[in-house]
């Protein structure tokens, strides 16, 4: 199963090129961007593992496309992602997010039921993924 | 090129047309006239454009693919230029396209190489990151080997550099700048360098008039000038300064005028009695250059006198 998070996740896989271009957005706006990668594809993991710093002060995307290759080369099994923070007043937070590498076998997520008291069911996913511990998931 | 370019290939190219709507023509004019001397750097510079305007018509025709390599080497006495024509080559590559930015990084051994085990490979990427798009300067790059230490990590930085310079030849313009003896000695130790450096230019010293030309042009910038005898007492201080140790072309006569403007402050204050006019805050007299002690025989005789006053 495919991972839906963030923009284009609907669209084939972006390119070198396309990154590129994303992220020369991102920086044209004066947003710093920054490459993460996870293990854990859950959608409320909003802590991913940082990959060098933010880059604040490279004026072109060419730089975001190294360090995407560079983050591919150690983690190249895991979820890569590429964010755009803004930090001026009033915004200071994230702009764009969206993933630029996955694992070659999504395995998807199951629904956990629990039942509570009075037969009360919560819901909630697990990724199959989340089985293995850390460093064995997605091979 | 994208697929609506590689559509409609061009089947001919004007280069006059090219080289006015680039915007080539105003670099190279700019170069002309805010550079005095420079002949050979200048010629040079003016066939690498001409080389690159050509190239880029013949990718537009399809006829060329590969990206030519542009990495450069300056070599030259300190205060010949190096730094002002590179900025001005960053500007050039990116009228031309052959960057994206065209912006100048200017970094030296202490912002590649690192403190410790560890540290250079981050360091040096970081500035390799910062330079995408433009054009990287490493001035003074000889300092990057050293071959009394052999583990000294400049090595590390200078691998690191090759890398990148074969790899990301689309993504930045590597141009290092020294003294000649040193560079060729540098370059001698790590042939992968010279044969990845396409360019090789050469700076000349400055000769005596141009000098007094550029000591003019500095003191126009500040909205200075010169009296009849402060310009003679010019004249005379750059053959002399010549001979003496340290003599770093102009940026010595920079550094001269800079003190010569103190000079010139400390007259007005000490002997002027009533209201100053324009004219004489900004002239730079005789007396203002005369007092330096390059006419006493330079630093070194200075010193030696101090000592048997002492």
């Amino acid at each position: 199963m495919r991972l839906r998070q963030g923009q284009f996740s609907f669209l084939p896989d972006l390119t070198d090129d396309d990154i590129r271009t994303q992220a020369q957005y991102a920086i044209d706006n004066g947003w710093a961007v920054s490459v993460e990668y996870t293990d854990d594809p859950h959608p409320r993991n909003s802590y991913w593992e940082m990959w060098g710093h933010p880059m604040f002060d490279n004026p072109d995307a060419a730089a975001v496309v190294f360090e995407v290759n560079e983050c591919r080369k150690e983690h190249g099994s895991k979820y890569i992602r590429v964010l755009a923070f803004d930090a001026s007043a009033g915004w200071e937070s994230i702009r764009m997010s969206f993933i630029v590498n996955r694992p070659a076998e999504e395995p998807g997520f199951r629904v956990v039921r629990q039942e509570g008291e009075g037969r009360k069911i919560r819901y909630t996913i697990e990724s199959y993924a989340m089985r293995e511990p850390e460093g064995a998931r997605y091979a | 090129m994208n697929a609506e370019a590689k559509g409609m290939t061009p089947q001919s190219v004007d280069l006059a047309a090219s080289y006015e709507e680039s915007g080539v023509k105003d670099v190279l004019r700019e170069l002309d006239e805010t550079l005095i001397g420079l002949a050979p750097v200048k010629q040079r510079i003016k066939e690498t454009a001409a080389l690159l305007l050509v190239d880029k018509a013949r990718r537009e025709m399809g006829l060329a693919t590969e990206t030519p390599t542009l990495h450069m080497s300056f070599t030259g006495n300190p205060g010949t230029g190096k730094t002002t024509v590179a900025l001005k080559i960053a500007d050039l590559l990116h009228r031309l396209g052959y960057v994206r930015k065209g912006h100048l990084v200017t970094v030296t051994r202490d912002d590649l190489v690192g403190q410790y085990i560890g540290h250079t490979a981050p360091k040096t990427k970081e500035v390799l990151k910062k330079a995408m798009g433009g054009v990287l300067f490493i001035d003074e790059a000889y300092y990057l080997y050293r071959p009394e230490n052999e583990r000294d990590y400049g090595q590390e930085a200078i691998e690191i550099l090759l890398q990148v310079m074969e790899n990301n030849r689309d993504d930045l313009v590597v141009v290092l700048a020294g003294y000649a003896d040193r560079m060729d000695r540098f370059f001698e130790s790590n042939p992968g360098f010279r044969s990845r450096i396409a360019h090789h230019i050469e700076f000349p010293d400055y000769s005596d008039t141009e000098l007094e030309s550029i000591a003019e042009i500095m003191l126009a910038e500040q909205n200075y000038v010169f009296d009849e005898g402060g310009k003679r007492a010019m004249e005379e201080y750059i053959g002399q300064r010549r001979v003496q140790p340290h003599f770093a072309n102009a940026r010595s006569i920079r550094n001269a005028l800079d003190r010569a403007r103190l000079r010139q402050a400390n007259r007005l204050f000490e002997t002027s009695d009533g209201p100053l006019d324009a004219t004489a805050l900004s002239t730079i007299t005789e007396a203002d250059i005369r007092a330096s002690r390059v006419f006493r025989g330079g630093l070194e005789v200075d010193r030696a006198q101090r000592e048997t006053c002492a």
